[in-house]
């Protein structure tokens, strides 16, 4: 019987069984962001346990609020920032070097085929994307992960969900993923691994593939994952090959060394799906839950007072692309409030280069720097009670946005063309 | 070990989320007992009162998938600010079900007909909850003193640990 991805993952990083189905995992990284970490660091710091595993595996970011936007929130940034001058830790990042962690940290090259890693953030699933067992935790897991470099897992399952086919122009990685959350449910794969596979995946980019990965935990599942392959090696190369760590001569080398995470053929799965990619329409969110989903096209009753482009779902440069080319040469309606923030600092100077950004201004948007503040709630664009919000994040959950706020999520260019049009349309 | 069980507030919906047990708005708070006061502000259930339903109690019952969304552990601790300490469900988010064992606390699973059960003959009167770990058992009991129902729960040896402890920082700083 073959081994699935995550299961090759648990069996080399396997340092302890202390009881039946419980896996210690070794860690290869731990991301640490300024909400989640503060309290394990106070927690360590009263306990006498004040250090790290190892400063170069962890890597840290204020992104969740930024800048700061009241005196808690400026104490919580100076916790983690004092904590990462006091650790070495080197790969720290503030304003002005910022950006949401699972957009920041794969661009930086951290994510690599094969590794396990944790953060305190549920959507860290995304970096699933590269072919690693990426697991969201809370602040306790986190404490334990920066002090032992460890973490405990019973071993999950895995769900292999085939997008077969390709999705028609107008139809994104957004609408794909809304759709597998439709038919899996929100608790459909929980305490699973998502397993993205199929023509759709092997044609989409890293940055498509993330955004797939992203949403997995909103239907319950630990990590989403996507096989290593060709695309994979590419956006790492900078990295891995002779102009960075030099561990590859070669991308061919480099993709018969991570070959060997992928899922084999005859690997054994909890359970398998399949959508036909061809039949997936542009999709929003209706309710506070992100499995009801309908087709854009027939929610054009809803007005919206906000659109949102943002967040680690999407808030990529491919993402602005597409909100771009909807929105060029037009304006957004006279009622909707447009907010954009590109998810980091490279993004933002890319879309600049690409004229990107001058597309959103003339629009009408207000262009924020990188943070992730609006997608819950914290800042740079909280809803009020009542108010409607088409936004590109990944949750509808009731006051995720601000205190009695709705949320209907869809992809970049559905969100470019319900602020064009004031109400809830697809872009083509 | 803590204390575990108390009065039971009963909570009939699935997919209760960590966003409506402590909003995100208040993940600025630097304590675990700051977040008390904002405990499940933003949950939509009909005839919920806040202030009335979520005083005194010591255990939640709810349906499925409970604790949904985020990885915040604040879900725990605002529960644990205002005495909760065990929640009793069909399922549970994996991130929140960890989170609540690694902090010594409890969320423990039980069959849906058996969920069922417990709402049909207990809600909308007091009850408590006895969670007896030596027995693996989980007592309900009506205040007034006349409905009772015992019923096994399974724990893993990884969970009984946890709660032994206390949680997994005590578990594990030593053992790694």
């Amino acid at each position: 019987m073959g081994k699935t991805l995550a299961e090759k993952i648990f069996e080399t990083h396997l340092i302890d069984m202390p009881f039946p189905d419980t896996w210690v995992l070794k860690l290869d990284a731990v991301f640490c962001h300024e909400i989640t970490t503060p309290i394990a660091i106070d927690d360590l710091e009263r306990r006498g346990m004040d250090r790290v595993f190892d400063p170069a595996r962890i890597k840290a970011v204020i992104d969740h609020v930024s800048p700061a936007k009241d005196s808690k929130t400026a104490e919580q940034g100076a916790t983690l920032r004092r904590w990462a001058r006091r650790q070495n830790i080197v790969d720290f990042f503030d304003i002005g070097r910022n950006g949401v962690c699972h957009a920041l940290f794969p661009e930086k090259g951290y994510v690599r085929p094969g590794y396990a890693l944790v953060m305190g953030d549920s959507h860290t699933c995304t970096h699933g994307a590269f072919g690693a067992f990426a697991a969201g935790v809370g602040t306790t897991d986190i404490e334990i992960a920066v002090l032992k470099g460890v973490c405990a897992f019973r071993r999950p399952g895995t769900i292999r969900l085939n997008l077969e086919g390709l999705p028609r122009p107008g139809v994104f990685p957004k609408d794909l993923i809304l759709k597998a959350i439709s038919v899996l449910g929100v608790g459909g794969a929980t305490a699973k691994v998502l397993e993205f596979r199929g023509p759709a995946v092997d044609a989409m980019s890293m940055e498509g593939r993330m955004t797939l990965c992203n949403m997995a935990v909103e239907a319950g599942a630990t990590s989403g994952v996507c096989m290593p392959d060709a695309t994979t090696v590419d956006y790492l190369w900078p990295f891995i090959g002779p102009e960075g760590e030099k561990l590859y001569a070669t991308k061919a080398e480099a993709l018969a060394d991570y070959a060997r995470w992928r899922s084999d053929e005859d690997a054994a799965y909890d359970a398998t799906y399949s959508i036909d990619c061809a039949s997936v329409e542009p999709l929003a969110t209706v309710g506070y839950k992100p499995d009801q989903v309908m087709p854009a096209a027939q929610l054009s009753g809803v007005a919206v007072d906000q659109v949102y482009i943002g967040s680690c779902t999407n808030g990529r440069i491919e993402d602005l692309r597409a909100a771009a080319a909807v929105l060029a040469g037009k304006r957004i309606a006279p009622r909707v409030r447009g907010i954009v923030s590109p998810a980091t600092p490279a993004v933002y100077a890319q879309a600049l280069r690409e004229g990107i950004i001058q597309t959103f201004l003339d629009a009408g948007f207000c262009v924020t720097n990188p943070t992730c503040g609006a997608c819950l709630g914290m800042s740079n664009g909280v809803l009020a009670s009542g108010e409607i919000c088409a936004s590109t994040t990944n949750r509808n959950f009731n006051g995720r946005m601000g205190k009695g706020g709705m949320i209907h999520l869809m992809s970049p260019a559905t969100a470019a063309a319900t602020a064009v049009a004031g109400h809830i349309t697809p872009a083509l | 070990m803590k204390t575990l069980g108390g009065p039971l507030l009963f909570l009939d919906r699935d997919d209760i989320n960590t966003d409506e047990i402590i909003p995100a708005r208040y993940l600025n708070e630097d304590s675990r007992e700051a977040l008390g006061p904002f405990c499940f502000e933003d949950l939509s259930l009909r005839g919920f009162d806040r202030a009335a339903d979520l005083s005194g109690k010591g255990a939640v019952i709810s349906r499925a998938n409970f604790g949904c969304g985020s990885s915040r552990e604040h879900a725990p601790w605002a529960l644990e600010a205002n005495g909760i300490n065990i929640v009793v469900a069909e399922s549970f988010a994996r991130i929140f079900r960890q989170n609540m064992f690694n902090c010594g606390m409890v969320a423990v699973e039980l069959p849906k007909a058996t969920i069922a059960e417990v709402f049909e003959r207990f809600s909308g009167a007091p009850a408590d909850l006895v969670f007896d770990a030596e027995h693996r058992t989980l007592r309900f009991a009506a205040r007034d003193g006349g409905n009772q129902l015992t019923v096994p729960f399974v724990l893993g040896d990884f969970e009984m640990a946890m709660v032994r402890a206390g949680g997994w920082v005590q578990f594990a700083a030593d053992r790694y």
